[in-house]
């Protein structure tokens, strides 16, 4: 990580850029959040390790309209996203000066909450350096050990791979974490009885509290004004008065981002309720790589997505393939 | 299923204006019968519903929804079929992912001139409906009588 | 003093159900929340912090007030119907019990809400002395005990047994219904008991946050520094912070379409949305920084401001557990500490 901060200080000093955009450290040993470095002695309190998971891509649509480069570090799966929204025009690529930082698969603390493990004072084990095996827990009532895979987010369960899809230069090692299949879950729902997928989502919605962190981390929700914020909409946008109103805004919105979605995970990672909201987007990227052929959004900056393009003999609605 | 037969599905029928909708009308003019509970929206073309039309339907009581555009190739913008026949498969394969049957959900090409095809569509569907009975999943409480 | 055996609990919650409802923490699809008790329910006495806070069950995220409707050519209004049964809320944590204390001054001073006092007065609260305080936990800060919870009856979990301490009168009554449950017991284990938790919070990092730059701070200061300018970056303007809170207390207003009429409602509202306290002439926030800082100026400023220094935060923590940005009340305060010292 020093040569991370090293390089990012060289890049601030010859003015290449003006500002870092990264991640602070938190105060619990796991909860950095993302911040906006000025200058390179702000740059003592600058941390990347394993809990740095927030996808930093959304918050340069703010950062292009600031005054002159800011540097930005991005994951192998954020770059997918920035160049999503490179090609929706919502950032600008001039405006970034991108570092392509190395993964070795980030954590959840609700994983390790989960595992019984409670007033948490540091956590070791998760430096990018280390060879992010076994995390050291410290808490008030001893020290715990998790293994680092059974900490990680699901989306690093099924990362998309090592490789960045844009950046200026590349930095730190990446670990290749995927041991699943991320449409295994969409098969499974899939193969159920409506009642029982009804019943399977009633359930996992009815939590929804309607905080829309989901929305607005997402990086593809980047619309200026979102539909469900509009006053002239005949629902509520603030609350689920009726089981309906969390159906209609789940798939909505997953309908919204059809076709963009790069599948960043960010949206089960900040949802306060635990609700699996990938289930949607990846039902969304399963449906079209089967009816339209292999599509992987943010992959590059300029083809036509699927909802945009068509051809003569697409299937009909209701038809297999 | 004697209850089925006693229930009555309320469809909502989107209907392009420059194909469907006609054709209902010659449907209606040749005197061929649909069933009533079928309500006709019209639209300037398929490709004008939006996924939340569709959502509000149901919202608001529909046991089932139809789309009816221009055969592909045909439609009078040139391609807003095309667009909408991708859209309304996502949608309706995501309904039924959810647990909405995909048998309430339906897109058919109708044109002008096939005012028999306009019947014929919207009995057959309305008698898979019925098989299914009322739609209970994706219904608002507060709209019930 | 009274006590009864863990195994018992079920026993205990099936008497009190047979007559009133009892909203304790329930574990649904893999998160704990208030729920309504049935036998079938996952009770889930063990999970510290439910999502959502106990406010829920006395002040709901969304709730009718009253329906309009057409009959005939008349319109008609219903009125919706004041709470009128007793229920119980069963393991609430202290955080959460002074929270509703803070919801208390503003719904029941004048003008009072009727539904909000209707709930109060049939709601008997049956408090949880936390087991293992957390790390996010901070309610020592705002002077709440964790481990002696007000409410109407104190539970303490102790062994294989939990001990019920009565404080009111309503508490007398619920255990009077309860009696065949519980039995006599002597006071030792809860102070034992207790003495462990204090010791536990000694350790948490939180607990000891100082609020003295906050106590009788006037607005100007705070609300010019430039400590907000940096804060705010991180945040999303998601509503999460605000819908977790024991405390939020904002509400909106919304009409609702239905069949033959409109159904008002009002629903829980965020002030980190854009749309927040709109107003015909727009909006007197528009800038994220602005809805940001009236979260924490309302909790460490106006509020105590108006109601004798009372802070409307309870260090639960659930903001700090929640946020999507790791951006919450602690940053803020210590922050501003920081600030103070420079």
């Amino acid at each position: 990580m020093q040569r991370l901060i090293d390089r990012m200080k060289e890049l601030l000093a010859d003015g290449t850029v003006q500002r870092v955009l990264g991640w602070k450290q938190g105060d619990l040993g796991y909860n950095p959040e993302p911040h906006y470095f000025n200058s390179a002695e702000e740059l003592d309190e600058f941390i990347y390790d394993g809990f740095c998971g927030a996808n930093l891509s959304k918050y340069m649509i703010k950062g292009s309209e600031l005054e002159g480069k800011t540097l930005v570090l991005l994951k192998p799966c954020d770059t997918y996203s920035f160049n999503q929204l490179i090609k929706e025009h919502r950032v600008d690529r001039e405006k970034a000066y991108i570092i392509g930082v190395g993964c070795k698969g980030k954590l959840d603390i609700e994983k390790i909450k989960a595992q019984g493990i409670k007033g948490i004072t540091a956590v070791k084990g998760a430096e990018i350096s280390g060879d992010c095996d076994e995390l050291t827990v410290e808490t008030v009532y001893g020290e715990k050990k998790v293994a680092y895979k059974d900490a990680m987010l699901e989306r690093c369960h099924v990362c998309k791979g090592k490789e960045h899809k844009i950046y200026d230069e590349l930095l730190l090692d990446s670990v290749d974490t995927c041991d699943g299949d991320r449409f295994e879950c969409v098969d499974e729902l899939d193969s159920l009885t409506p009642e029982e997928k009804f019943n399977f989502f009633r359930k996992e919605l009815s939590k929804c509290i309607r905080c829309n962190a989901c929305r607005n981390v997402c990086p593809a929700c980047s619309c200026r004004k979102c539909v469900f914020d509009s006053n002239k909409f005949d629902s509520a946008q603030k609350a689920n008065v009726d089981p309906f109103e969390e159906s209609m805004f789940h798939i909505i919105r997953a309908f919204h981002v059809a076709g963009r979605c790069t599948d960043c995970g960010e949206c089960s990672r900040v949802c306060p309720q635990g609700i699996p909201l990938h289930l949607f987007n990846r039902k969304f990227i399963k449906d079209i790589n089967e009816f339209y052929g292999e599509f992987i959004a943010g992959e590059d900056a300029e083809t036509k997505g699927p909802l945009t393009d068509f051809t003569l003999d697409d299937i009909e609605p209701g038809e297999r393939r | 299923m004697s209850i089925n037969q006693e229930f009555k599905p309320k469809i909502v029928a989107f209907c392009c204006n420059w194909c469907s909708y006609a054709g209902a009308d010659l449907a209606g003019g040749s005197r061929l019968s649909y069933p009533a509970d079928v309500k006709i929206i019209r639209v300037p073309c398929s490709c004008r519903v939006n996924p939340m039309f569709i959502l509000r339907a149901f919202e608001r009581g529909a046991d089932g929804v139809i789309i009816c555009g221009c055969h592909p190739g045909d439609c009078h913008y040139s391609t807003g079929n095309y667009y909408a026949r991708r859209r309304m498969t996502l949608l309706f394969s995501m309904l039924d992912y959810l647990g909405i049957e995909k048998e309430r959900t339906r897109v058919e090409w109708v044109s002008a001139a096939e005012g028999v095809k306009f019947s014929t569509t919207m009995n057959e569907f309305v008698s898979a409906v019925r098989e299914l009975g009322p739609n209970r999943r994706l219904g608002d409480l507060r709209c019930k009588d | 003093m009274k006590k009864f055996l863990k195994s018992d609990l079920n026993a205990l919650l099936d008497i009190i159900s047979e007559k009133e409802r009892i909203y304790l923490p329930v574990s649904e699809a893999g998160q704990t929340n208030y729920a309504i008790y049935n036998e079938n329910s996952k009770v889930d006495l063990d999970t510290l912090k439910t999502v959502k806070s106990a406010k829920e069950v006395f002040f709901p995220q969304s709730e009718t007030l009253y329906t309009a409707f057409m009959d005939g050519k008349k319109i008609r209004i219903a009125q919706e119907e004041l709470e009128k049964e007793e229920f119980v809320l069963f393991g609430v944590k202290a955080c959460d019990v002074r929270g509703i204390e803070v919801l208390d001054k503003v719904f029941l001073s004048e003008p009072v809400d009727s539904f909000y006092k209707a709930r109060r007065d049939h709601g008997v609260i049956v408090a949880l002395a936390c087991g293992e305080p957390e790390e996010s936990c901070f309610c020592k800060a705002f002077g709440i005990d964790c481990a002696e919870p007000e409410g109407d009856v104190a539970l303490y979990d102790c062994g294989d047994y939990y001990f019920w301490d009565v404080k009111t009168e309503k508490g007398t009554a619920l255990t009077e219904k309860c009696a065949s449950v519980l039995s006599d017991a002597e006071e030792a284990p809860v102070k034992e008991k207790q003495e462990e938790i204090r010791k536990i919070v000694s350790l948490l990092p939180y607990m000891n946050i100082s609020l003295d730059s906050w106590k009788g701070a006037t607005t100007d200061e705070k609300f010019n520094s430039d400590v907000w300018e940096e804060l705010y970056k991180p945040c999303l303007a998601c509503g999460t912070c605000t819908f977790v809170c024991p405390t939020c207390q904002c509400y909106d207003i919304k009409d609702y379409k239905t069949k033959n009429g409109v159904q008002r409602y009002r629903c829980w509202d965020s002030c980190m949305y854009s749309d927040f306290t709109m107003m015909a002439h727009g909006n007197n926030r528009t800038s994220q920084l602005q809805r940001f800082r009236q979260r924490f100026m309302h909790k460490l400023v106006y509020f105590p401001a108006n109601n004798d220094g009372m802070f409307s935060c309870v260090g639960c923590g659930r903001c700090v557990d929640k946020c999507p940005a790791a951006a919450n009340i602690i940053k803020v305060i210590k922050a501003f500490e920081k600030e103070g010292n420079r």
